[in-house]
């Protein structure tokens, strides 16, 4: 790019420049990287723990670490990874940034409880991971009663306490994006005039503000029940052990969504600008994620095919399953739709974006073997379970997080990440999570159960071609940190519309002024909205 | 007016709709209460039914004619400031608040009764018998709810001070008046809260 | 590295296939899914100038198109599955039942005739067997992959699993339902044997007592005799108690009006929860056995209740 870029004097990042301005700022760029800061934090130790558990699995009877400190750390990798890293992740950091630019506005609607919101997720989450570090925690990161309640000596209150205050950053979160979409858009700005990524974070903040409250509630009469021992969940006082099961993953089946709805959002954005081309389907892919969002509260019951509840609900929520599938076959069509015919570049946010379609296909169909409900008697709970959410968490979600990151970066930084460190790092991702993932596919055919801190030996080959892979995983996780920070300093400068995208975001300069836009825009085409090259050529 | 909205009117319907999707969580949270609350009810309905009876049907009954009320107080320190007469607005949030006061002094007479009848779910139950375990589920949902509710109360009367501090400073007029819109909002909620629980609580034996 | 599991049931053999089917369906997607990434991703990079033509007019039948043919898949799909799902489940009626208790960190089997082992579970192919499962304190999971079978054992409840082993040879059990610190040492082995070697195994086994007669002596010592009737003779004492025989299987009317049918949960929570169902016209006056007598024992006193269904009502 050899433009010169007339670098902006004035943005958010310069304004003004103490720890006061940052640590109480109300502008949602500079609360977008407070967040930033503490998620990569989050990542970082959740991806420790998982490195500790795939070292410990080189060999059968668990190489490191005792039992007990083995369960202690899939459960931190579990609660953190969840609720600290994967739940807030794209819409707090990349959500928060780029919401207001793209809908045209100068701030979310509500700027204080923004800022409010990021000091509830720190107060949770510091407050939980101290708990899992002083007391440890031994229940998984789905605190199943009894053993949650009356049997283990893990700091489980504690621990809940703080997925409790954090929930409500993400209803803050929710409820300040849910507005701002409604009342905020640039004048001109229809709902199908939107970006997709405001649509898929729309869905993202209603799960947000409906499913949270409920976690909410369950932790609290979870805490009540571990501390008075009364008997809700306690079969031996009447109580229903199930009831927990069902409050549980009445948030935690919409929660996975709240995870992979923003990516799918990303995945729009990307995909279109790289192809150069309009989005193919957009009510298709925008209702999508609506519909997603809605059959998503009517799931749950499918992580309990084997639980002991009834066939006659076995077998709904086996069909309800399937049909929350459909809508996420439809985006995929809809965006090899909108690579056909384009002009595609393979910068590394398309690099990110192309190995999320992969592996996004591959979690999604792999979900349809347990929700096959004769399939999943087998397959639950073992590997297979773990490899299918981490294809579809990691391998989608993260890979999208990346994109994103490497999307908006230039806009965020005002500066060029190094190209070429980008690409090899989205090759050497897309492999060292294949060979960590994949083979877990197989222990689980085998038989293989999750959660076990050592193996029958038959299993070791696998075992240690997943940790090998994940070690691979570890040094291109660690790569973007490198890379990405050399670019805070020395990368380029770039212009405000570095890749020729269409999005609002790019109308203004990069990074923004604190205000976003000098003049509020004003909105006169459909989004996505890319010349012809062919048109471009035939006028001139 | 934050820069991001083009007038008052745009963020004072902005602000209302941040509320109402607040209390839309609310519902959820103590929806998921109440769920759990009539799914052990039948579980346990002689148990519950049992505990009913214990519950102190008279202060409870007082206590919701006294949120009532405020809740009207409320409303009219609304429509006091559309018309412009702050200083009614005042004069309202100070029934409101005491009204509201009253509301938890009752609460707080009402739960040292029950601790002092021994009803803490516990060793030490005094409801004993074969219901008693029912009994004390009903009990934990009891506290539960009542002390989650008085929490928001206490809020409330936090919102409700802070809008009398600020009709006293001058800030309300018959043009804006949102912020009250949006505790009047909130308070009626509590009040919705209550009236969901009045029945749960007290007339679930009758 | 062995990349297969023994199919060792009649109904393993179906489970694989389901999967199968899934496989085969997944990797026509990816074929397709991957296939058009890479020809889109050489055919329209942007240094490549081909003339790409107009794009071509996005109509609503592709999209139902392609709507309606993963409706049709997927609904195929959860009708194989479903249909396995109520046939891994339906125990037949004639099943050989063994009783199964989950404590942390093992697995207690005990046999009708008395035979107990731990962490070890025999059975005979060629027959179906029904695991009668229950926990003394917090969820675990019985599972046999070779069998393709698993099911949560909840403490508090009786939960079931059935098989009819096809293949004899020596086959893990796993719990898999995090459990606590040794969840991954709560292992064993299921043997699958010939009918006759089964047969030996028993006898070598035998236990002192048959269920039945350890029941029946458990019904004196923790006192229930003093009470109840059970058996022709024998029983019943100054305490008005219902009478037990001919109570398994039958509809029981309860003081609030309901009517409950005696299976083995009822009579289970009648012991342990005398005052939650109240038989029709008997005083609450049963004290609660809850922490007295343990999953073992209970499961034999319920052989025993079970073995007076044959009686008679007196």
């Amino acid at each position: 790019m050899s433009v010169t870029v007339d670098t902006p004097r004035v943005s958010y990042l310069t304004e003004e420049n103490t720890i006061g301005s940052w640590l109480l700022t109300t502008d949602h760029k500079r609360i977008a990287l407070l967040y930033f800061a503490s998620i990569t934090g989050f990542f970082f130790l959740g991806g420790i723990a998982a490195a500790l558990m795939r070292i410990n699995l080189l060999t059968p009877t668990g190489a490191i670490v005792s039992h007990e400190m083995y369960n202690r750390l899939f459960t931190m990798h579990g609660v953190v990874m969840v609720w600290f890293f994967l739940v807030p992740a794209i819409p707090v950091t990349l959500g928060n940034f780029i919401v207001p630019l793209m809908l045209g506005a100068r701030d979310l609607a509500f700027p204080k409880l923004n800022l409010v919101s990021w000091y509830l997720f720190m107060t949770g989450g510091l407050f939980a991971t101290y708990s899992l570090f002083a007391g440890g925690l031994d229940t998984g990161w789905t605190f199943y009663t009894p053993l949650s309640t009356d049997y283990t000596k893990g700091h489980v209150v504690a621990v809940a306490i703080g997925i409790f205050i954090s929930g409500f950053s993400s209803i803050a979160t929710g409820v300040n994006f849910i507005v701002s979409i409604h009342r905020l858009r640039a004048p001109g700005m229809g709902w199908y005039r939107m970006p997709l990524m405001l649509w898929s974070l729309y869905a993202t903040s209603v799960i947000y503000v409906l499913a949270t409250p409920v976690l909410a509630m369950t932790l609290i009469l979870l805490g009540f029940e571990t501390v008075f021992h009364v008997g809700i969940f306690d079969q031996r006082l009447g109580g229903d052990p199930l009831l927990f099961q069902h409050l549980f993953w009445f948030y935690s089946h919409p929660a996975v969504y709240i995870m992979i709805l923003p990516g799918f959002g990303v995945m729009s954005e990307v995909l279109t600008t790289f192809s150069q081309k309009g989005i193919f389907g957009y009510k298709f892919i925008a209702w999508s994620s609506v519909a997603i969002a809605v059959i998503s509260f009517f799931v749950w019951g499918h992580h309990m095919f084997v639980a002991g509840t009834s066939v006659y609900s076995a077998i709904t929520f086996s069909l309800l399953s399937f049909m929350v599938s459909v809508p996420s076959a439809i985006k995929v069509f809809n965006w090899l739709g909108t690579l056909h015919k384009g002009y595609i570049k393979f910068d590394a946010p398309m690099l990110y974006a192309l190995g999320f379609l992969g592996l996004f296909t591959i979690g999604g169909l792999t979900g349809l073997f347990v929700a096959a409900l004769g399939a999943d008697v087998h397959l639950t709970q073992t590997y297979f379970v773990v490899a299918h959410f981490h294809y579809i968490m990691v391998g989608g979600m993260v890979s999208a997080f990346f994109a994103g990151l490497h999307y908006w970066w230039p806009k965020i930084t005002g500066r060029l990440y190094p190209e070429m460190w980008a690409r090899a790092a989205a090759f050497l991702i897309f492999f060292g999570f294949n060979l960590t993932f994949f083979p877990q596919f197989i222990l689980g055919y085998l038989g293989m159960p999750r959660r076990y801190a050592a193996y029958p030996p038959e299993f070791q080959v696998l075992n240690v071609l997943s940790s090998a892979g994940s070690t691979i995983l570890a040094v291109a996780y660690l790569m973007p940190v490198f890379y990405l920070g050399y670019s805070l300093r020395h990368g380029a400068r770039s212009p405000s519309n570095p890749w020729h995208a269409t999005g609002l975001e790019w109308k203004t300069q990069s990074p923004p002024r604190t205000e976003n836009f000098p003049i509020i825009p004003i909105v006169t085409e459909p989004p996505y909205n890319y010349p012809r090259p062919e048109d471009r050529t035939r006028a001139a | 007016m934050h820069f991001q909205y083009s007038s008052a009117e745009h963020q004072a319907e902005s602000a209302m709709s941040g509320m109402w999707l607040f209390l839309a969580q609310e519902i959820l949270f103590f929806g998921a209460l109440v769920f759990v609350w009539v799914y052990c009810c039948y579980q346990h309905p002689a148990g519950f039914r049992l505990a009913t009876q214990h519950a102190n049907l008279l202060i409870g009954s007082i206590n919701t004619a006294v949120l009532l009320t405020s809740s009207f107080t409320f409303t009219a320190g609304l429509l006091a400031i559309e018309r412009g007469e702050p200083r009614r607005l005042i004069q309202a949030c100070f029934a409101t608040i005491g009204l509201g006061v009253v509301f938890l002094l009752l609460k707080g007479v009402e739960w040292f009764k029950d601790v002092g009848d021994g009803l803490v779910p516990g060793a030490h139950f005094s409801l004993t018998g074969p219901d008693s375990g029912g009994a004390q589920i009903f009990y934990v949902f009891y506290y539960v709810a009542t002390v989650l509710h008085a929490l928001h109360m206490i809020i409330g009367i936090g919102l409700v001070l802070w809008i009398a501090w600020r009709a006293r400073r001058g800030d309300f007029s018959r043009a804006w008046s949102t912020p009250v819109e949006v505790v009047g909002l909130y308070w009626s909620f509590v009040d919705v809260v209550w009236l969901t629980l009045y029945p749960l609580i007290y007339l679930a034996a009758l | 590295m062995t990349l297969t599991l023994t199919s060792a049931s009649v109904h393993s053999a179906e489970v694989d296939a389901l999967l199968a089917g899934l496989l085969l369906m997944s990797l026509a997607v990816l074929a397709l899914v991957f296939g058009l990434i890479w020809t889109y991703a050489i055919r329209y990079r942007a240094g490549n100038t081909e003339d790409r033509g107009a794009i071509g007019q996005k109509s609503w039948r592709i999209e139902i198109g392609w709507t309606v043919a993963t409706l049709v898949v997927f609904f195929a799909l959860f009708v194989w599955g479903a249909d396995l799902y109520v046939r891994l489940y339906t125990a037949p009626g004639n099943a050989l039942k063994i009783y199964v208790v989950g404590k942390q960190w093992m697995w207690k089997v005990e046999h009708e005739g008395g035979q107990r082992e731990i962490n070890a579970l025999h059975v005979p192919v060629g027959r179906p067997v029904q695991l009668i499962m229950t926990s003394e304190d917090v969820i675990h999971d019985f599972s046999i992959p070779a069998f393709r079978i698993k099911h949560d054992v909840l403490p508090g409840r009786y939960e079931q699993l059935w098989f009819n082993a096809q293949t004899p040879g020596s086959y893990h059990l796993f719990c898999t339902q995090f459990c606590g610190t040794d969840h991954a040492a709560m292992i064993g082995e299921v043997v699958a044997m010939q009918q006759a070697d089964y047969a030996r195994w028993l006898t070598q086994n035998g236990g002192s007592d048959t269920l039945v007669a350890a029941g029946r002596d458990l019904f004196t010592r923790y006192g229930c005799s003093g009470c109840h009737q059970a058996g022709p003779t024998g029983g019943g004492g100054t305490v008005r108690a219902p009478s037990l025989n001919g109570l398994y299987g039958s509809p029981v009317p309860l003081a609030d009006g309901t009517t409950v049918f005696a299976d083995d949960k009822y009579i289970r929570d009648s012991i342990l929860l005398p005052a939650d169902q109240i038989v029709a016209s008997y005083a609450p006056v049963m004290p609660s056995f809850s922490g007295q007598i343990g999953e073992d024992d209970l499961i034999k006193l319920i052989a025993f209740i079970k073995s007076l269904a044959a009686e008679g009502p007196s």
